[in-house]
C-alpha cells in the first residue's frame, strides 16, 4: 500500500497573527513558516505505518508557490520516500484544493491520504472503503486503531468531543460531493461496520446528536476531543493565502512546552544530517494543475485584513449592589 | 439580483437562524427577489412553509421540496436539490445560515455547482463583497467574490438580528410553489440514512438565541458548583454557557461551551463567572450587547472586554446576586 501525506507550509504554530498595517494580510513577511504541526504528525503517522511494515512507500504532497518545496524536503529528510509538487502561485482555495486532491488520488492511486488535519483513505482500499477528512489527531488514532483492532470506535467517554471548526470548514464537504460519496460531517463517533459496508456516525448538530448510517465509501469529518489537548489553548483557523493551502492551524498552547508536546500523539521525528543530505536525492516530482485537468478557481480575493472594532472601556463596579444598579439603571437590561 | 435562502424549519416553523438568512439576502441589494427553499415531507413542512412565507416582508416566494427523501436534512439530497432549483432558477446568490445544517450542506452543493462559498459572513458591504472573521476573530477579512454565480455563503446569524416586527407581519404572505421533484437526479441519495436524533435538554432557552447567557469558568471549580449557575440562570431566564476550560475539567457537557470552538453568542447581557478571558472564548462572546465579568483576579483578560467588572469570590457574588436580583416574572 503507497501512503500519500498531504503537508503544507505555514505561519508557524507559535507565531502571533498580526494584521499587516497596510490591510492586505496578515503579516508572513520575516516570520517563521514552518511545516503544519498536524502535517507533521501526520506525516510521522505514516513513517511509523511504513515501518510497521503495512505500507510500501510514503508519497509527500504539497500544494503552493515554490518555496513550498522546502517543506517537501524537511519530509523528505523525516523519511518520505518522494515528493510530489503542484505548483500554485496564487491563493488556492478548498475548491481547488478538493479538486487536486482527487485528481492526485487518482493518478497516485495511494491506500491512504493524510492530511495534516484530514485523512483520507481512498478508493482502492475497498476492503476498508471509508474515508476520514477533516479532521486532526483523532483519525490518525482511528487509523491506527483500526489497524490493531480492525474497527474504529470513537467512544464519548474515552473522547469526549467538541468541535473546532476552522473557518472554512468546507474541503471535506466538498471532496465528499464531488466524489459523490455521502458525508457524516461534525462526528463525535464512527462505528464501522466491515461486513455490511456501512458506518455509523453520530454527529453533532445544533441542539443535539444526530446519528446517520453511511454507505461506504463515505467522507466522515471529526471533531476534536478536548481531553487528549485538555489544559491546551489550541485555535484552529482557516487561512487561504498564496503561501498556505488546505488549513492552516495555529496553536497557541500557552506559554508550556511541555503541553505542546500533549497535544501530540505522536512525537514527529527530527531530521538528522545525513538524512537531510539524502533528501537532497530524493525525487520530487513536478504538477501543475493544467496538468491534473484542475483549473484553479480564485474566485475570493481578499480585499483587505482589518483588526475588529474594540469594545469601549468599560466601568469595575465595587458591590454587588452596585452592579445591579448599573445593569438596572445604567444599561436597563435587567 | 435573485437570492435562494436554504432554510430549515422544526415542528411546523422556520428556524430563526434561517430568517436571520433572509435578513441577511436583504442587505445583498436593494431590489433582491428572495426566495427561500423548504424541503421535508409531510404536514409540518406546509406549516413551515406558511410561516416562511410570512416571516419577512422582502420574502418574495417560498420553494417547498415536499418528499420522503428529504424527511431528514441529509447532505446528500439536499445538495442535489440545491443544484436543481439552482439550474432551473439561475438565483445569483444562495444564502444559508452557518449552523450545523448549512456547513454541512452549503459546501457540498457550491462543489455540484462548481463554486468556492464564503464562511461566517458577518456582514454583506456589497453584492459580492463580504465581512467575515479569520483567526478566531482577531481579524476581519473582506472578500471580494469574483467568480460565476452563484455566490454562495454560509451567514452568521447573530450578525443579522430579525427585527422584532417582521415575525408577526402578515400582511405580506408570498407565493408558496412546490418544487418539480420528476428530473431529481438520485445519484448519492440514498447512501446516507437517518438513524435517530438525541437531543439535549430544553428547558432552558437554547444558548444560541438565548436574551441573556451565563457562563462559568474554571473558576467555578466543580461540576456541583455549576448548579449555582443554573440557578442564577433560571432567575434570570438565561442560558448556561461555559468555557473550554470548564468543559475539560468535566463540569458541564461540551455543548454548552461558547467559544471559537463552541458556540457564538451574542445576547443582551452576557455575564461571566470565574472566567478567565482566553481569547478563543472572547471569539464567541464578544459581540454580547453587555458584558459582566466577576473574577477575583484583577489582571483577568476579560476584564478588558467587560462593560462592568466587579474584582470577587463568585462564590460569594452568585448567592449575593441570588438574593438581589429582581425576580422574573
Amino acid at each position: 500500500m503507497k501512503i500519500m501525506v498531504a503537508i503544507k507550509r505555514v505561519v508557524d504554530y507559535a507565531v502571533k497573527i498580526r494584521v499587516k498595517s497596510d490591510k492586505t494580510g496578515v503579516e508572513t513577511q520575516n516570520v517563521k513558516m514552518s511545516m503544519n504541526p498536524f502535517c507533521e504528525i501526520a506525516l510521522e503517522e505514516a513513517l511509523r505505518i511504513k515501518e510497521s511494515g503495512l505500507a510500501s512507500e510514503v508519497v509527500a504532497v504539497t500544494m503552493g508557490p515554490a518555496q513550498s518545496v522546502d517543506t517537501l524536503r524537511t519530509g523528505l529528510a523525516m523519511g518520505a520516500d518522494r515528493g510530489i509538487h503542484v505548483e500554485s502561485t496564487g491563493a488556492l482555495y478548498p475548491l481547488s484544493v478538493a479538486k487536486l486532491l482527487k485528481a492526485l488520488v487518482e493518478v497516485e492511486k495511494p491506500g491512504l491520504l493524510i492530511l495534516g488535519k484530514q485523512v483520507f483513505l481512498n478508493a482502492s482500499i475497498r476492503e476498508v472503503g471509508f474515508v476520514f477528512l477533516p479532521v486532526k489527531l483523532h483519525c490518525i488514532v482511528a487509523w491506527r486503531l483500526r489497524i490493531l483492532c480492525g474497527s474504529v470506535t470513537f467512544c464519548h467517554s474515552r473522547f469526549p468531543v467538541k468541535a473546532i471548526d476552522d473557518d472554512c470548514n468546507q474541503t471535506g464537504q466538498m471532496v465528499a460531493g464531488l466524489l459523490g460519496w455521502p458525508q457524516g460531517t461534525f462526528a463525535s463517533k464512527v462505528v464501522l461496520d466491515k461486513e455490511n459496508r456501512v458506518a455509523t456516525v453520530e454527529r453533532e448538530v445544533d441542539g443535539g446528536l444526530e446519528t446517520l448510517s453511511l454507505d461506504l465509501p463515505a467522507v466522515i469529518t471529526l471533531i476534536e476531543s478536548p481531553n487528549t489537548l485538555s489544559n491546551i489553548r489550541c485555535n484552529v483557523q482557516g487561512v487561504y493565502d498564496s503561501y498556505t493551502i488546505l488549513i492552516l492551524l495555529i496553536f497557541k498552547i500557552g506559554t508550556d512546552k511541555a503541553e505542546c508536546t500533549d497535544l501530540r500523539l505522536n512525537h514527529p521525528r527530527y531530521a538528522t544530517l545525513p538524512n537531510i543530505m539524502k533528501a537532497k536525492s530524493k525525487v520530487i516530482k513536478k504538477f501543475t494543475p493544467q496538468e491534473l485537468n484542475v483549473e484553479i478557481q480564485s474566485d475570493l480575493e481578499v480585499v483587505q485584513v482589518t483588526e475588529p472594532p474594540k469594545r469601549k472601556a468599560g466601568v469595575m463596579v465595587s458591590s454587588v449592589d452596585e452592579l445591579i444598579d448599573k445593569l438596572k439603571n445604567e444599561a436597563h437590561i435587567i | 439580483a435573485s437570492t435562494l435562502v436554504l432554510a430549515e424549519h422544526e415542528a411546523g416553523f422556520i428556524k430563526a437562524a434561517s430568517v436571520s438568512a433572509v435578513v441577511a439576502a436583504n442587505s445583498v441589494s436593494k431590489d433582491n427577489s428572495i426566495s427561500v427553499l423548504l424541503a421535508g415531507s409531510g404536514p409540518s413542512l406546509q406549516e413551515a412553509a406558511a410561516h416562511a412565507a410570512s416571516c419577512h416582508p422582502s420574502v418574495s416566494q417560498v420553494l417547498v421540496a415536499d418528499s420522503e427523501k428529504f424527511t431528514y436534512p441529509l447532505a446528500e439530497p439536499w445538495a442535489k436539490l440545491v443544484h436543481l432549483v439552482q439550474q432551473r432558477g439561475g438565483y445569483s446568490h444562495i444564502i444559508a445560515p452557518s449552523g450545523s445544517f448549512g456547513k454541512n450542506i452549503l459546501p457540498r452543493a457550491a462543489a455540484l455547482l462548481g463554486v468556492s462559498p464564503v464562511t461566517d459572513v458577518i456582514e454583506i458591504l456589497e453584492s459580492n463583497l463580504f465581512i467575515r472573521p479569520i483567526y478566531a476573530g482577531n481579524a476581519l477579512c473582506t472578500v471580494r467574490n469574483t467568480g460565476v454565480d452563484p455566490c454562495m455563503m454560509t451567514i452568521r446569524s447573530i450578525s443579522f438580528p430579525v427585527p422584532p416586527t417582521s415575525a408577526n407581519s402578515k400582511s405580506n404572505v408570498s407565493p408558496i410553489s412546490q418544487v418539480d421533484l420528476s428530473t431529481f437526479s438520485e445519484d448519492s441519495v440514498g447512501k446516507s440514512r437517518y438513524v435517530k436524533q438525541t437531543s439535549q435538554n430544553t428547558e432552558r432557552p437554547d444558548l444560541g438565541n438565548a436574551r441573556v447567557v451565563v457562563t462559568g469558568g474554571r473558576g467555578l471549580k466543580s461540576a456541583e458548583n455549576f448548579k449555582m449557575l443554573e440557578k442564577l440562570a433560571e432567575k434570570l431566564g438565561a442560558a448556561v454557557g461555559a468555557t473550554r476550560a470548564a468543559v475539560d475539567q468535566g463540569f458541564v457537557p461540551n455543548d454548552l461551551q461558547v467559544g471559537q470552538t463552541g458556540k457564538i453568542v451574542a445576547p443582551e447581557l452576557y455575564m461571566a463567572f470565574g472566567v478567565s478571558g482566553a481569547i478563543q472564548h472572547l471569539a464567541g462572546m464578544r459581540d454580547s450587547k453587555v458584558i459582566v465579568a466577576v473574577n477575583k483576579d484583577a489582571d483577568a483578560p476579560i476584564f478588558q472586554v467587560a462593560d462592568y467588572g466587579l474584582v470577587g469570590d463568585l462564590f460569594e457574588v452568585i448567592p449575593e446576586l441570588l438574593e438581589k436580583l429582581p425576580e422574573k416574572k
